[in-house]
């Protein structure tokens, strides 16, 4: 039922995300206000921004699941951390992609240093180097509390990151590339859609993650 | 058995033993020292190469500073608990001291080897890079001194971890340079600002930053080494 | 002082398959506890989890004084012998019996460690690196590694390993001493090294 309401949601944003017109005057509720410079491949930010938000989410997940871990040695809560991890991975991966791609759009390259961009190929050093870790250790339960250990490590030292980037690039760049993407002018159309894509891109994660999840869980049962 | 003392004594007497007892093997071996000394003087030695006639601008400099310093680092601060491990003697050590002040003497360990490489490297940079020339004195000092505390203190903690997992060489930096990526970048600014010969008033940031960061990598190590070192 | 160690459900797992599990017994002060099993049954396994050196998947060990004063880390109180304890080798003799007690942040005193290493017959090689040592030194080294700090509770696995007639003769006699004393916990294949026994674990049979 959650399969088809999540299928059924997705594609309705899709359509709406890229179907709906982009005209300079909205006068009708079903378009979307062009974005000076951008037009049609401000699409993309239906998706970008999701990925992002994910990616984040994910490692948030994957920390808090890694602490009860360390609290109650249950296996499967590291499963949940270690699926959390992996999505968040490959959603990492696509937030960098289609952001460098947005920076083309925006600012003629692909790669521009602005904080944002920055923050986000960081959060992908770490999924890297946590599943490098993963993968260099045999015995379950050390692989499962250094795992642990790492993303909480990071998920400490992140915010000093969040924090120093606007900083150093101030100093090191005069004119700020202070990116725009706060003051796009939404109507209630694209909000909407904008939101429910959102929400939409949530809820295929939670379920990606649930069915991981599962299957990693009935093969540590039917191995003990 | 001998427990009439304070615990607290205790555990600073253990861990400066384990401290001295690093310190002592490392004296007699000169394993970690002689590599991180040769690593310095090659590395810099590729870089005056490549750089030829040419003279780098200060700022680009102040970042290949930061460069050389971090892969020293590491080169060096893993040996602390990796040797641990690899002869077998971590067991013992877990038998002897508690968790706390195993991280301590390590993190002791560390630090004196990376405050120590660290002037081996701002001395040859210094000497054989004509182009950097350091206008702030102090600046430049508590940059130094700052960001080798942090180094040791966010390199210690990893090492901890990769002295646990099989493939040591390659995973260390890996793990280690996005937690460092915040101190790294901290400290080629306030080194870029030495050079540029600005106010120590306009560093204070830096220093604060440098001092959080510290502050914070220490306590999170603190409660979660326990956790990597028990097995 | 009336010591208790009491082991509850103790299970180990290691990478999915079960080492034991349901391992309980309360040892006293005065008491000795054997531990036997074929080779892969355990022992050294559960002789690192009473040593607290390693976590049991699931069980409890609890150290307890009849005056219920405070007990602290339970490795203050144990002594081990094991044929996975490495010494510091680069180190001599004497240095190494210097940092068991500095290492476990308590003051070493010549004396002490001049008679202990003549209790184990090293006291001439005391000078000399413990790489240089033979196989059965290296043995004796680690009775005197584990007893320098008078430990209630001692822990031997395979203790007479590498050892001639003589280092055997020093193991019981240590052993008897003990037994006296506190706690001994001897694990092993070889029944002869035991002289008396309360209290016996055998990892063999079904639990």
């Amino acid at each position: 039922m959650f399969k088809a309401l999540l299928f059924a949601w997705m594609t309705a944003v899709i359509v709406l995300a890229l179907g709906l017109p982009m005209v300079a005057q909205p006068q009708v509720w079903y378009q979307f206000p062009t974005i000076p410079a951008l037009e049609e491949k401000a699409r993309i930010m239906f998706f970008h921004v999701p990925t992002a938000w994910l990616s984040t989410l994910a490692f948030i997940m994957s920390m808090v699941y890694g602490i009860q871990y360390l609290r109650k040695k249950n296996l499967e809560d590291d499963i949940k951390s270690a699926a959390a991890a992996g999505l968040g991975f490959l959603f990492c991966f696509l937030a960098t992609a289609t952001g460098a791609i947005w920076a083309k759009f925006s600012w003629g390259t692909y790669w521009n240093w602005d904080p944002r961009q920055t923050s986000i190929f960081v959060l992908l050093l770490i999924y890297g180097a946590y599943f490098a870790l993963r993968s260099a250790v045999e015995v379950e339960e050390k692989r499962a509390t250094l795992a642990a250990v790492y993303s909480i490590i990071a998920a400490v030292t992140m915010p000093f990151f969040m924090f120093i980037m606007p900083r150093i690039l101030a100093s090191l760049h005069p004119e700020p590339i202070l990116n725009t993407e706060g003051k796009l002018h939404m109507n209630t159309t694209m909000l909407v859609v904008f939101l429910s894509s959102l929400a939409g891109f949530t809820g295929l994660y939670y379920w990606m993650w649930k069915l991981q999840v599962k299957a990693n869980i009935l093969e540590l049962n039917r191995h003990s | 058995m001998p427990r009439t003392e304070s615990p607290t004594r205790r555990w600073i007497r253990s861990a400066v033993s384990i401290f001295k007892k690093d310190w002592h093997s490392e004296l007699r071996t000169r394993y970690a020292i002689s590599a991180l000394v040769m690593f310095v003087v090659t590395t810099i030695s590729i870089m005056v190469f490549a750089l030829g006639s040419e003279s780098a601008p200060a700022d680009v400099l102040s970042g290949m500073l930061w460069v050389v310093i971090f892969f020293a680092a590491m080169s060096g601060l893993s040996r602390t608990f990796v040797t641990e491990e690899e002869r077998g003697t971590a067991m013992t050590l877990q038998l002897l001291a508690t968790p706390g002040a195993v991280f301590c003497g390590k993190l002791l360990f560390n630090l004196v080897l990376v405050v120590g490489v660290n002037a081996f490297t701002v001395l040859l940079y210094t000497v054989f890079l004509s182009g950097f020339v350091i206008k702030t004195f102090s600046i430049f000092f508590f940059t130094i001194l700052l960001g080798s505390i942090g180094l040791a203190a966010s390199s210690t903690i990893i090492a901890g971890i990769i002295a646990k997992a099989n493939t040591k060489g390659t995973l260390y930096p890996v793990l280690s340079f996005p937690i460092l990526l915040p101190l790294l970048l901290t400290c080629i600014n306030g080194t870029r600002l030495a050079a540029e010969g600005a106010f120590i008033e306009e560093a204070v940031g830096e220093f604060q930053f440098l001092v959080s960061y510290i502050v914070v990598v220490i306590t999170a190590s603190t409660v979660l080494f326990e956790y990597i070192w028990k097995d | 002082m009336s010591l208790l160690l009491e082991a509850h459900g103790l299970k180990k797992v290691f990478n999915r398959r079960v080492i034991f599990q349901n391992i309980s017994f309360t040892v006293q002060e005065r008491q000795t506890l054997l531990v036997t099993g074929r080779n892969g049954s355990g022992k050294s396994t559960l002789v690192k989890i009473l040593g607290d050196v390693l976590s049991p998947t699931e069980g409890t060990v609890v150290l307890k004084q009849a005056s219920d004063a405070n007990v602290g880390k339970r490795v203050d109180w144990i002594g081990l012998v094991s044929p996975y304890l490495q010494l510091y080798d680069e180190f001599s003799a004497e240095e190494n019996l210097q940092l068991a007690c500095a290492m476990r942040g308590l003051r070493w005193h010549a004396d002490d460690i001049h008679a202990l290493l003549k209790k184990v017959f090293l006291y001439e090689r005391r000078n000399d690196a413990v790489r240089t040592f033979s196989s059965g030194m290296k043995q004796r080294m680690k009775y005197a590694f584990a007893l320098v700090h008078r430990p209630p509770i001692l822990i031997l696995d395979e203790p007479t390993s590498n050892l001639d007639t003589e280092g055997i003769q020093m193991v019981k006699d240590i052993m008897r001493e003990q037994q006296e004393q506190g706690i001994l916990i001897v694990a092993t294949n070889d029944l002869t090294d035991v002289e008396t026994y309360d209290l016996q674990v055998d990892l063999n049979a079904p639990h």
